[in-house]
């Protein structure tokens, strides 16, 4: 029989991938211009882990699946109303700043707060997931530090497969150098898991799951706690768009021949 | 005054340092150099005196973790050594290499010493106060930034340095003990993510995109996933190339979809992919969209093949675009590197 695991998805916000982003200087550091009207998305490899995490809770009875994610109010409920249609799950909110520029120790800090505090929440079936790196910082530490202080010492990064035992313990394969995985297999939780892209299909949109999560979502947003970042000596001294723009020279009348001449050449250089 | 360690561990064998190791040896000699101040090197390894030998001429103290709990990479017992290490050393500055091993372990090691970390670092500046340069949102936005608090951990990418490559020798190692946990995790091992072909090499001087418009219909109406899979595994063959895709192209898979089968996520270039290093890029088939080609901003030399004069990659993202049908291409191409497809 398997394990009824407690998984909670730490999630962030980020804008859309599509968008252009500019960045500017605030009161408070680093920004992007127009960030809160920017449309957002849940981030990406965390919504892998996401959709990872309802397939894994829904295998057993009794498990429980909590997204607990930092941003502003809202631009959390804009996110959530589509997010609330993919999966069935509990929202754990904080009410705080967007974007990538914050300090990942003082997120971590909030998240784990919030997370040891979960009503329900048995920390020994903790499995804590999200993405191995998001696409707004992109440290890939977030998740780590939420685990140090939650005192989780077997944690995974670059997970793209957990196949369960019966036991309760689970095989992980890891991402690593060379396009290969590293193999391992954990005793059982707690643990900490860093998805990268997983193995699931993005969930079709089911607006009646839609419905069903946003009745809990909604009163969860409103009592959602605010809160500030530390800045923990962090400071920037610019942040800027990369100035590096090509001058293509764009080939329209060579032959396949010419082309394949042209690269071979090419290729064959240092 | 600063004092800066360097956390270094072998590959596989146990007894040699990663190159991605040696790089970071680069660094933190190039900085302590500049700061003028002394430098430190711990070693995880199996047997880091052996490993150390790679380092034995930096004129750097040398610590080391060892034992056969560190052949493999696992947070409990890397995090163990790093932090053994780095109460040590003493350091107030410690560098490390952005390897899977590393990248997996650090964040705690520097929240167990009561410091701060910052990853992906592609360069380190400043005389005075050190300042870091890295990416944000994915690619988009650089960025250069300090810290005041200590200890400091900078995570650096790899494949932006040249390695050290000090004359091998005998070496002074001073062993420090690492308190290992009771261990919960077991490596058993490393797999493949497709059987029979190994297409992404990370020290390839040319990575070879594949974009969706392989598995698309052709002008003949019908589509050619077969032989455009010939096409690209014999390029891959005789160029030495290592294989990345779009995200559209190995999606396919999962919306039942022809696909390529050697394509895995693994391949995959951009926004939720990977950010290789390679010193020249040729995209195939490929729009060359903003998601995608963030994931190639450490490509220096770029050219497309594409059939859409008008896709991203001719808008000043690539430095040649042909506007040419890819089968076409790289049948010549492949025929004129001596393969012919496979």
């Amino acid at each position: 029989m398997q394990t009824a695991f407690h998984i909670v998805v730490c999630a962030g916000i980020v804008p859309d991938p599509l968008q252009s982003l500019e960045p500017i200087t605030t009161t408070a550091g680093p920004g992007l211009k127009n960030e809160m009207v920017l449309p957002a998305v849940l981030d990406p490899w965390a919504a892998s882990a996401l959709y990872e995490a309802a397939a894994l809770a829904a295998k057993a009875p009794g498990g429980r699946l909590w997204l607990v994610s930092l941003g502003p109010k809202a631009k959390l409920q804009q996110v959530m109303m589509t997010v609330a249609q993919k999966v069935l799950f509990e929202l754990a909110p904080i009410d705080g700043p967007i974007g990538g520029f914050p300090d990942a120790h003082a997120t971590a800090a909030i998240l784990a707060d919030m997370i040891a505090a979960l009503p329900g929440l048995d920390r020994e079936r903790l499995l804590l997931f999200g993405g191995w790196e998001s696409a707004a910082r992109g440290a890939g530490v977030t998740l780590q530090l939420v685990g140090e202080r939650l005192g989780i010492s077997d944690q995974f990064q670059g997970v793209d497969q957990i196949d369960l035992h019966d036991d309760g313990s689970f095989e992980v394969l890891e991402r690593v150098e060379g396009g290969k995985y590293q193999v391992s297999v954990c005793a059982g939780a707690p643990a900490v898991l860093g998805w990268a892209t997983g193995n699931l299909a993005e969930p079709r949109n089911n607006p009646q799951l839609g419905m069903a999560n946003m009745r809990t979502i909604m009163p969860a947003l409103q009592k959602a706690p605010a809160s500030k970042l530390e800045a923990n000596g962090l400071s920037y001294i610019s942040a800027a768009l990369p100035k590096q723009q090509r001058t293509t020279r764009v080939v329209k009348d060579m032959t396949p021949d010419q082309i394949a001449a042209e690269l071979a050449e090419w290729i064959g250089t240092e | 005054m600063e004092s800066i360690l360097v956390l270094t561990h072998a590959d596989e064998t146990g007894i040699a340092l990663t190159k991605a190791s040696l790089e970071a040896v680069s660094a933190g000699l190039e900085l302590t150099s500049r700061l003028g101040v002394s430098l430190t090197i711990g070693i995880v390894a199996v047997d880091a005196q052996s490993a150390a030998a790679a380092v034995s001429s930096s004129g750097a103290r040398l610590l080391g973790v060892s034992g056969e709990p560190f052949r493999h990479a696992l947070y409990a017992t890397d995090a163990a050594a790093c932090e053994a290490l780095c109460r040590a050393a003493q350091a107030t500055i410690v560098l490390a290499p952005g390897s899977s091993r590393f990248a997996r372990v650090a964040a705690g090691v520097a929240h167990r010493l009561g410091g701060f970390i910052d990853t992906h670092i592609g360069s380190i500046g400043g005389t005075v106060n050190i300042e870091a340069g890295r990416w944000f949102y994915r690619q988009r936005v650089e960025a250069v930034l300090s810290r005041d608090r200590r200890p400091w951990f900078l995570l650096i990418d790899p494949g932006i340095r040249s390695a050290f490559a000090g004359e091998p020798g005998p070496a002074q190692i001073e062993q420090v003990p690492a308190n290992l946990p009771q261990l919960r995790t077991t490596v058993s091992g490393f797999r493949a993510p497709s059987l029979g072909t190994q297409t992404i090499r990370p020290d390839a001087r040319l990575l070879f995109v594949a974009g969706a418009g392989w598995t698309k219909k052709q002008p003949d109406g019908q589509t050619h996933v077969p032989e455009a899979g010939d096409l690209i595994l014999g390029f891959l063959r005789v160029a030495g190339a290592s294989l990345g895709s779009s995200k559209s192209l190995v999606d396919q898979g999962g919306e039942g979809q022809s696909v390529l089968p050697f394509l895995t996520h693994l391949n995959q270039i951009g926004q939720t992919g990977a950010t290789p290093h390679h010193p020249k890029g040729l995209a195939t088939c490929c729009h060359g969209e903003e998601p995608h080609v963030v994931g190639w901003r450490f490509i220096g030399d770029r050219r497309a093949v594409s059939l859409d004069p008008t896709c991203g990659w001719t808008r000043g993202k690539a430095d040649v675009v042909y506007i040419a049908d890819a089968f076409q291409v790289m049948a010549k191409l492949n025929e004129l590197m001596g393969s012919g497809s496979a």
